[in-house]
């Protein structure tokens, strides 16, 4: 009998008899198994939160402005007189800026996986994970703060042209900030392949990189696919760093050069000013932060699709 | 025969040559991420070294920028972060508990884990959203720290539920047969054993995930944040009867990545000094945090032989 047992009533009202049979016992268990699950449902609970609050505003939204207008209308000018509610220039943005983080993190990325799983020592892999790590810690109004006063400085050296608001640094910068992410999981992924498998490439006469392009990066192929759907969610929700450095218009442009807003710096730009509730600005926010989530969930969906198509099992 | 050992042999020295080439290329794209990580450092350092007094944390936002300093800034991020705290520790760390612990095999703990999954990968704009229209406006918080702190907590739950379960699923079954053996239920169990034995991995994910929750800028201006603040919260505890007071709750207030967001924003060059300065800050202690969380990890692991 433990001092702070569930029914110490029981105990002491029957001492002669300490393992019998304690019904409040079974009850006060029941209970908090039903709490702790409570606390569990709560995940399900805020992802319904999330999709009823975004399609009920997003359905406000669309009672004034018609799908096809939101679809086909090249203009964005909610915050002007003459308003405009085509989504094309924010998803441009958005494809824009995450593209060219894309285009430096992934091969950044990947490398780094290789050599820290099949070239690094330990002592080094113990040095630059954290370090790593650190990086993907530091908050992203920082790296907003970086892209404005220090990458976009230095690509108007090479650039003289580039205006002082543009996608491309802004880019690049959320570039640097998915490496971490990307490497990580897909070091975790290599580092899972057997090592009988690696073993036998050697036998064979192959060399280390040998070994590891066309052995360990096939059998991983996988997760490493999982590291980039991952890289690609944080690269297309990312808001601080372009709300600061790419400028905050609405630009229907594929030229990184140019200022841009993505569909993130939008809701930050609105969610700013003097925002009534109710008013179409305050719904569009939530119609194009609809937009966002079917996007995050298209490429986790293609991210799931490619796992199971690749998945090894040994 | 020699012929043909030779051949092999120069085959493997250029595939050889090849590895050399790679390391380097390997070497260059690691120290990317180091380079960055030091050069903003450095960066930030110099441009806002000359803001880094004692006044600059006693002092609230003004328009004369040599003034101005972070002190609500700091009181706001302080009493958020209590919040978040509070709430989301014992909600992350029972859901991580039932998902090891207590749950069957069945399509409900099916959902409950596809949803944790999912929402650690829901960009943080849309839990501004989210609490814009359920904290602010449905349940009226209106654009508190109430508001704010909640945020924060369902951001950084599926953080702290992950590192529940990851330090739960590390303890070995004999310790739960143990207990039962000597006829403990099982939350005794619970709370004597699997509770205690995972408090190092649990501690990791709660710092991390307040780390992250600290320098989350877009939810926090989504759901309205004022920027100018020159004024403090009631204090949540005092000297006087009944000692702790809630009023705070319901308190407009502003936090670091704002504050800092909002002096970026300005055109003046002595506004962007600020910004470096509170940049700085902003960044050593989200490099403490994670410190501390990583330090903790090795020391734990380093520790426990089951």
């Amino acid at each position: 009998m433990t001092p702070n047992s569930a029914a110490p009533a029981a105990a002491v009202t029957n001492p002669g008899n300490r393992f019998a049979h304690r019904p409040l016992r079974h009850v006060s268990e029941r209970l908090i198994e039903g709490v702790l699950f409570l606390a569990a449902f709560s995940a399900v609970a805020v992802t319904v939160a999330i999709v009823f609050i975004l399609v009920a505003e997003s359905a406000a939204f669309f009672e004034h402005v018609p799908l096809i207008d939101f679809l086909t209308d090249t203009q964005w000018t909610i915050m002007f007189s003459e308003k405009h509610y085509g989504v094309a220039p924010l998803l441009a943005g958005t494809l824009v800026t995450t593209t060219v983080g894309l285009l430096l993190a992934v091969p950044v990325g990947t490398i780094t996986a290789i050599y820290l799983s099949e070239f690094a020592g330990p002592r080094t892999r113990e040095i630059v994970k954290p370090v790593l790590e650190l990086l993907a810690g530091i908050p992203t109004v920082v790296f907003g703060y970086f892209a404005l006063v220090m990458v976009t400085p230095a690509l108007q050296y090479f650039m003289p042209d580039l205006p002082g608001f543009n996608m491309l640094g802004p880019g690049l910068v959320i570039g640097i900030m998915i490496i971490p992410y990307i490497s990580s999981v897909a070091e975790d992924a290599m580092r899972a392949v057997p090592l009988h498998m690696r073993e036998g490439s050697y036998a064979m006469g192959a060399t280390r990189l040998q070994t590891a392009l066309r052995v360990v990066v096939p059998a991983a192929t996988s997760g490493i696919v999982a590291a980039y759907i991952l890289g690609i969610s944080r690269a297309i929700g990312e808001t601080m760093v372009v709300a600061v450095a790419a400028g905050q218009q609405p630009n229907f442009t594929w030229d990184p050069r140019e200022p841009g807003a993505t569909i993130t710096a939008f809701i930050v730009q609105v969610a700013l000013g003097d925002l009534p509730h109710g008013s179409i600005e305050y719904q569009s926010i939530f119609a194009v932060g609809l937009v966002l989530v079917l996007m995050t969930l298209f490429f986790n969906v293609l991210g799931h699709l490619a796992r199971k198509r690749y998945r090894e099992a040994y | 025969m020699t012929q043909d050992m030779q051949e092999i042999r120069r085959l493997v020295a250029r595939g050889k040559q090849w590895d050399k080439v790679f390391v380097i290329i390997g070497l260059i794209c690691l120290m990317i991420g180091v380079l960055t990580l030091a050069v903003l450092l450095a960066g930030l350092v110099q441009d806002g070294a000359g803001r880094l007094n004692w006044d600059f944390f006693t002092s609230f936002p003004s328009r004369r920028a040599e003034n101005a300093g972070i002190l609500s800034a700091i009181v706001g991020s302080s009493l958020v972060m209590l919040l978040t705290a509070i709430a989301a520790i014992p909600l992350g760390v029972a859901a991580g508990v039932y998902l090891e612990e207590y749950a069957r095999r069945n399509w409900v703990t099916e959902i409950i884990e596809i949803n944790v999954n999912n929402l650690a990968g829901v960009p943080s704009i849309i839990y501004g959203l989210l609490a814009l229209g359920l904290f602010v406006y449905a349940l009226d918080f209106g654009q508190s720290i109430l508001s704010a702190g909640l945020t924060l907590a369902l951001l950084i739950l599926p953080i702290i539920i992950v590192a529940t379960r990851e330090a739960i699923r590390a303890i070995p079954s004999s310790i739960r047969e143990g207990a039962y053996a000597l006829g403990a239920t099982r939350w005794q169990m619970v709370r004597d054993h699997i509770i205690p034995y995972s408090t190092g991995g649990i501690l990791t994910g709660v710092i991390i995930g307040l780390a992250r929750a600290i320098g989350e800028t877009a939810p926090i201006i989504t759901i309205g944040a004022l920027t100018f603040i020159a004024f403090l919260p009631e204090a949540p505890i005092s000297t006087q009867f009944p000692f702790v007071f809630f009023e705070w709750l319901k308190s407009p207030f502003t936090v670091m990545p704002i504050q800092m967001f909002n002096w970026m924003s300005r055109p003046q060059a002595a506004f962007q000094e600020n910004a470096a300065a509170a940049g700085v800050i902003l960044v050593v202690m989200t490099l403490v945090m994670n410190g501390a969380a990583i330090w903790l990890r090795l020391r734990y692991r380093k520790r426990i032989k089951w």
